[in-house]
């Protein structure tokens, strides 16, 4: 299993958000999370990736096999976990190709590889961008910074296929994009997924799941999965709502 | 009732001694004008004594130290300086300057020439041979800027300085090289150097000047420069100044700028490393149109201190004024910035704008930010601002989670908050010199020079770093 969370309590400054959670996910899969604003979405991917501030109280993550609780964040990231940002953060000074040379070096770094060559990485980052249909401009500029909405989130993808993460967490990355871009991030996903990789797709929205067909759609509520089933789900969400959940899991 | 005496300072009785006894070494074979301003600075400081932290614009920078330190105020360069000196050598790859020394207070010119004339007359040397081979320029300009703006560590200056440099460009001349000064001291006694400068730019003329400030050894120093500079009518002026001293030392840099109608003045300065550094920098327009674009960087950690001011006067209608001073500071290090603009009755259409950006480290470093604007025209377009801020937490976990290490994370975050200043050096071989040497402090790599401030661009030892900052 390529990720396993079991029973996961996670805590924001002393009040409890995921409240017994539970995932795997095999490599090869598609998950897709979904639920009403404020439920935990985010949370989970925080705590994946393992921002400051989310404690973790109760139950384990494990990756690859391995409890990751005590990795640092740029350790996690170099294993091969990749989270695409629901709000991706400007950083102004710092030009994108800057940053993904850093990024990638940091990666070859870590599994003892050399730096990767200027040549090779030039070339590879315009691979990428065309796949992702970013225009040359855009990776000169600073991280983010003066990015539309819409070119954020497809920023986002760029750098997941300059990775080429194991595992992706894609948080509402279709939030804001019109149709076209929609379809350039499916298309970077499709293009990553294998039978080695697994993808968490959080979205509000089944069109999303169109393009990127998931094996498994789970609803999530009050900091736990409520529900679990194939595409399907997503369809029934879409007509119906969260109320019939809402009332099923209060009751 | 015990009368109240004012605490006399034993630096200050010393240089007072200093001056009687040096007198007519000091007087001797001067111009008029320096003599008079020899004396009235004597006199003013005998009556003003050192600055201390109960003056208002020293009340963050703090000398006390240095105040009860023996110094060797006086010493004429012996042979084994002289030797010494055949340490000045610079390169800075694909950059090439004219360079001129400074060494232990005194100019220095491994050729023995203490004057010399360049091509398209272009005169650089020793100020004590300047104001005998060319008193006509000294009757024009020598402290007619800083004439009667004293504290008392100006006044010190003035009174005291020994040595200097001299530069004259003539009218229309385009200085094509720049010229670098390098100061160094070079001791193993803990020594004071009062030096003066006098830079003068002719009209229509440009020239591109760097000033480096260095430490050789780990020696305590105090280092005390003024320095005149005047730009003619339509002349253009780059000011580099690049400090690395050692942490035992304090140096003062006190720099007035007087500009002529149309002209510009752009300068730079960057301050990597020092025990106390405070910079003054006086910008007086006195004819319209002109232009200034001051920026500063500072880097300063453990218990260093960092203090600029900076002071513009619009006296004149129709000028422009930008100040853009950034600065990291890490430890305990402390940090001042007073931005003085002044806009006078009939300085109509006047810029000024003015911003001070401070990233801390550790909460235990500290920074004193101070705009202050003095406004009586009206049509008056002024902004000023200043942030006081720690590094982007947000920014950091982003980068951290595209595998770079919180450490590189930092570094490529101060790096990007200092090349806002880098960005605007025009010189692009000094530009990547100076980011390079900016990198490397901020790696904590920059050792105070074994050779010169800017050795490191030298193309045989290429810099690496493990995280390339470079653009592609
Ligand atoms: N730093 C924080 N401090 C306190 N509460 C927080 C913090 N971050 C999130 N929360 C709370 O945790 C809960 C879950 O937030 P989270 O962002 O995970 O929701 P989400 O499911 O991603 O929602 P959305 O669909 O709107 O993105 C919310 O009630 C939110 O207010
Ligand atoms: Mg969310």
């Amino acid at each position: 299993m390529l990720l396993n969370i079991k029973n996961l309590h996670v805590s924001i400054n002393g009040k409890e958000i995921l409240k017994g959670f539970n995932l795997g996910v095999n490599k090869g899969e598609v998950h897709a999370i979904m639920g009403p604003n404020g439920t935990g979405k985010s949370t989970l991917a925080a705590a994946i990736t393992g921002r400051e501030g989310y404690e973790i109280t109760k139950g384990e993550i494990i990756y690859k096999g391995k409890d990751i609780r005590d990795m640092a964040p740029d350790e996690r990231a170099n294993e091969g976990i990749f989270l695409s940002f629901q709000y991706p953060v400007e950083i102004p000074g710092v030009s994108m190709t800057n940053f993904m040379r850093t990024a990638l070096n940091a990666q070859r770094e870590y599994q003892k590889l050399p730096p990767i060559p200027a040549g090779e990485f030039l070339k590879k980052m315009e691979e990428k961008k065309q796949l992702v249909e970013i225009h040359a401009k855009l990776t000169n500029r600073s991280v983010n910074e003066g990015f539309s909405g819409g070119e954020k989130k497809k920023n986002e993808i760029f750098q997941m296929a300059m990775i080429e993460p194991q595992l992706a967490i894609l948080d509402e990355t279709d939030s804001g994009l019109d149709i076209d871009a929609l379809k350039v991030v499916a298309k970077g996903v499709n293009a990553l997924r294998s039978s080695e990789n697994g993808f968490v797709v959080i979205t509000h929205y089944q069109r999303l799941l169109d393009y990127i067909v998931p094996d498994f759609v789970h609803v999530m509520y009050d900091g736990r999965i409520v529900k679990s089933g194939g595409k399907g789900l997503a369809l029934e969400l879409e007509e119906k709502g969260y109320d019939w959940i809402k009332k099923e899991f209060e009751i | 009732m015990q009368k109240n005496y004012k605490k006399s300072f034993l630096l200050e009785q010393n240089l007072i001694h200093l001056f009687k006894e040096k007198k007519s070494e000091l007087f001797g074979n001067c111009h008029p004008k320096v003599a008079l301003s020899r004396q009235q600075a004597f006199d003013d400081f005998q009556a003003k004594g050192l600055p201390t932290t109960k003056e208002e614009s020293w009340k963050n920078t703090n000398l006390s130290k240095q105040y009860e330190d023996i110094f060797q105020l006086d010493n004429p360069l012996t042979e084994l300086d002289k030797s010494a000196g055949e340490i000045f050598q610079c390169d800075i790859h694909g950059f090439d300057t004219d360079v001129i020394s400074m060494l232990n207070g005194w100019y220095y010119s491994p050729e023995g020439k203490q004057l010399q004339i360049l091509e398209n007359g272009i005169v650089v040397g020793s100020i004590l041979e300047a104001q005998k081979a060319y008193p006509e320029y000294f009757d024009s300009y020598f402290d007619e800027i800083a004439k009667g703006r004293n504290h008392g560590l100006t006044a010190v200056n003035k009174a005291l300085f020994r040595d200097g440099i001299f530069i004259y460009v003539p009218d229309g001349v385009e200085v094509e090289k720049s010229i670098q000064l390098i100061n160094i001291v070079n001791r193993d006694e803990k020594m004071m150097i009062n030096s003066r400068n006098l830079i003068i730019l002719g009209k229509n003329s440009k020239l591109s000047f760097l000033h480096c400030d260095d430490s050789v050894n780990h020696n305590p120093g105090f280092i005390n420069t003024l320095t005149e500079i005047y730009i003619g009518e339509n002349a253009c002026l780059d000011l580099y100044k690049l400090q690395n001293i050692n942490n035992e030392t304090a140096l003062l840099n006190n720099t007035f700028i007087k500009q002529e109608l149309n002209s510009r003045s752009k300068v730079n300065v960057i301050s990597l490393n020092g025990g106390i550094i405070r910079n003054e920098l006086n910008v007086e327009f006195s004819g319209e149109g002109a232009d200034a674009d001051l920026n500063g960087i500072y880097l300063m950690d453990h218990e260093q201190h960092i203090d600029n001011q900076v002071f513009v006067n619009h006296a004149v209608p129709n000028c422009n004024s930008s100040e853009l001073f950034k600065g990291v500071l890490d430890d305990s290090a402390s940090g001042v910035f007073n931005g003085y603009i002044y806009v006078a009755r009939d300085a109509q259409n006047t810029n000024a704008f003015q911003r001070n950006n401070n990233i801390l480290m550790k909460s235990t470093a500290k920074i004193d930010t101070q705009p202050f604007l003095e406004i009586y025209a009206d049509d008056v377009k002024c902004s000023h601002g200043a942030t006081v801020g720690q590094l982007d937490e947000e920014a950091l976990f982003y980068m951290m989670q595209r595998g770079i290490s919180r450490q590189d994370a930092y570094l490529l975050l101060m790096y990007a908050f200092t090349a806002e200043v880098t960005g605007k050096i025009s010189i692009e071989a000094l530009q990547s010199n100076i980011e390079d040497m900016i990198k490397k402090r901020l790696r904590g790599e920059l050792a105070i020079c074994e050779k010169c401030v800017l050795h490191c661009g030298h193309p045989d030892i290429p810099l690496e770093f493990e995280i390339d900052m470079s653009k592609v």
